[in-house]
């Protein structure tokens, strides 16, 4: 097996069995606490450092607020249209991926090396540029947003890790399983639907959730390609106020906040249906 | 009596080494054959051949009138008349033992699910297991689900089962419960080759025992004439050992 990302190493280390050892530092409470701090700190250190003439930081914040809202969900949406693409093609892909038929099995393996080492910002740009503006397609013409260029920019490399993911949940059931359907004569096809993969679902449910948190964070990606969420936002924000340097760090720890509270639950669930899997097996 | 399995010459290679070399054996309706021998004789792999889970490069095994070695080996066929039991059950764990029995029925043989429960549920019953329908694999002893994985083989109806060292994973009192059961099945008559390490079980149920080393049978025979007077000295020093 290629070396995993880095920034997928706890998904990676999921599906090894020898990388059980090895823990990941995972979202918890405290990185909440901590980034209220921060904002507080920082807010505070703004203030005094601006004097009264200026609006407080809290204000400001507060003004901006439906604003940046605005383009959090924005991020979200492209999350979960990128989750549902790439899953959808993902599960095809590794269906291709345990397949007996080399002729499958092979380029499969080989877009997903591709599309699971490719860092995710050369994808975005890639979907950005090669994607034409307008598109006619039977006759209709359609308008490309960018940020629909960034839902398939970022679905394909979750195409790819849903794919491992899927490969690596069959891989991990127990041979005996395909003996025991073999033996009593269920098809190939059969004994994937109804023996292996309910098997292997659950285990594929928390590396699943992980992908969408990261997918999540990366959707942040898309400022760089000019899509209006929330970093672009952000940046607008700040040129709005006079680009004051004292307000940088309190917006985008605002923003992080933003991110933090919608991925804690996530990575708190899947913890817990891990669990609950350890306990199972 | 015409044999119901007979292997004739049967070879087998894993890369360069021969695991099976030319290998024979007869065993007719109603028949118990064991076969024993050390570890890494080829005991698994001779009955795996049967039922086509492992390929073989030479000679012919026929079932009934299915013959294994052939490109067009219509497996599906096969399987409905061989059963096969594992040494690590092999279960499905996401099913509990009603369902694990009534999976293949239902699903590779097409029947009404209604007449399939009915069978289950005797099949179960017949295994001493009655009460344990909706207990998941998890939830069983060792033994009992090895039991159920019995009943899920004899819910095909097979005409020969094959059972895979079933024994050599159990705790010690649990082996006397799966060796009852297939006592049972061999006095009603069911065809069945066992590899086996029981040799007071051999001794008793079986109508011919195989002794292999090596990859070959030494000898074989009737238990009362193989345990008490052995020919080859091979089979008298593995007896000795182990008795």
């Amino acid at each position: 097996m290629s070396k995993p990302l880095p920034v997928l190493l706890p998904l990676g280390a999921a599906l090894r069995p020898g990388g059980q050892n090895f823990r990941w530092p995972r979202l918890t409470a405290w990185h909440g606490v901590a980034l209220t701090l921060l904002l507080l700190l920082t807010a505070f250190a703004a203030n005094a450092d601006d004097g009264t003439a200026q609006a407080g930081v809290f204000s400001v914040l507060v003004r901006w607020t439906p604003l940046l809202l605005r383009g959090f969900a924005l991020n979200i949406l492209i999350s979960f249209l990128s989750m549902a693409f790439g899953t959808l093609f993902g599960v095809l892909l590794g269906l291709a991926l345990i397949s007996p038929a080399l002729p499958l099995r092979g380029p499969a393996w080989a877009v997903m090396q591709f599309f699971r080492n490719a860092p995710w910002l050369v994808l975005l740009f890639f979907m950005i540029f090669l994607i034409p503006y307008h598109m006619q397609v039977f006759g209709q013409k359609f308008t490309m947003a960018d940020w629909i260029k960034a839902v398939i920019g970022l679905a394909l490399p979750v195409m790819a890790n849903v794919a491992e993911i899927l490969r690596g949940g069959i891989a991990s059931i127990p041979p005996g399983q395909w003996e025991a359907g073999e033996s009593l004569g269920f098809t190939r096809r059969q004994q994937l639907w109804l023996i292996l993969l309910p098997q292997a679902f659950r285990r594929m449910i928390p590396p699943w959730m992980n992908l969408y948190a990261i997918l999540t964070t990366s959707t942040s990606l898309a400022s760089i390609v000019g899509v209006n969420e929330v970093v672009t936002l952000a940046g607008q924000v700040l040129a709005a106020e006079g680009s004051r340097p004292a307000l940088l760090a309190p917006v985008y720890i605002y923003v992080l906040l933003m991110f933090f509270i919608y991925t804690y639950p996530i990575a708190w669930a899947t913890r817990r249906l891990e669990r609950r899997g350890q306990q199972g097996s | 009596m015409t044999a119901l399995l007979s292997i004739t010459d049967l070879h087998k290679r894993f890369g360069p080494i021969e695991v099976l070399k030319g290998v024979s054996l007869d065993v007719g309706k109603g028949e118990v054959a064991c076969i024993i021998g050390p570890s890494g004789s080829g005991k698994s792999t001779l009955i795996r051949c049967v039922n086509a889970l492992v390929p073989f490069e030479q000679g012919s095994i026929k079932v009934l009138d299915i013959e294994v070695n052939d490109p067009k080996l219509d497996r599906l066929r096969l399987r409905k008349h061989v059963g096969m039991v594992f040494q690590q059950y092999n279960l499905f764990p996401h099913l509990n033992a009603l369902q694990n029995v009534m999976l293949a029925p239902v699903h590779v043989l097409k029947r009404p699910a209604g007449e399939v429960e009915a069978e289950a549920r005797a099949l179960l019953k017949k295994v001493r297991l009655e009460g344990k329908e909706n207990a998941y694999p998890g939830e069983l002893s060792g033994g009992q689900q090895q039991r159920v994985a019995i009943a899920r083989s004899l819910a095909m109806k097979p005409d020969l089962m094959l059972f895979d060292e079933v024994t050599a994973a159990l705790d010690p009192e649990t082996v006397g419960e799966v060796l009852l059961t297939i006592r049972q099945l061999a006095e009603e008559g069911m065809t069945c080759v066992l590899v086996t390490h029981e040799m007071g079980f051999a001794r008793e149920v079986a109508t011919e025992v195989y002794f292999t080393d090596r990859g070959a049978i030494v000898e074989h025979g009737p238990p009362k004439i193989f345990f008490t007077a052995p020919q080859d000295a091979r089979t008298k020093a593995f007896l000795a050992q182990i008795l």
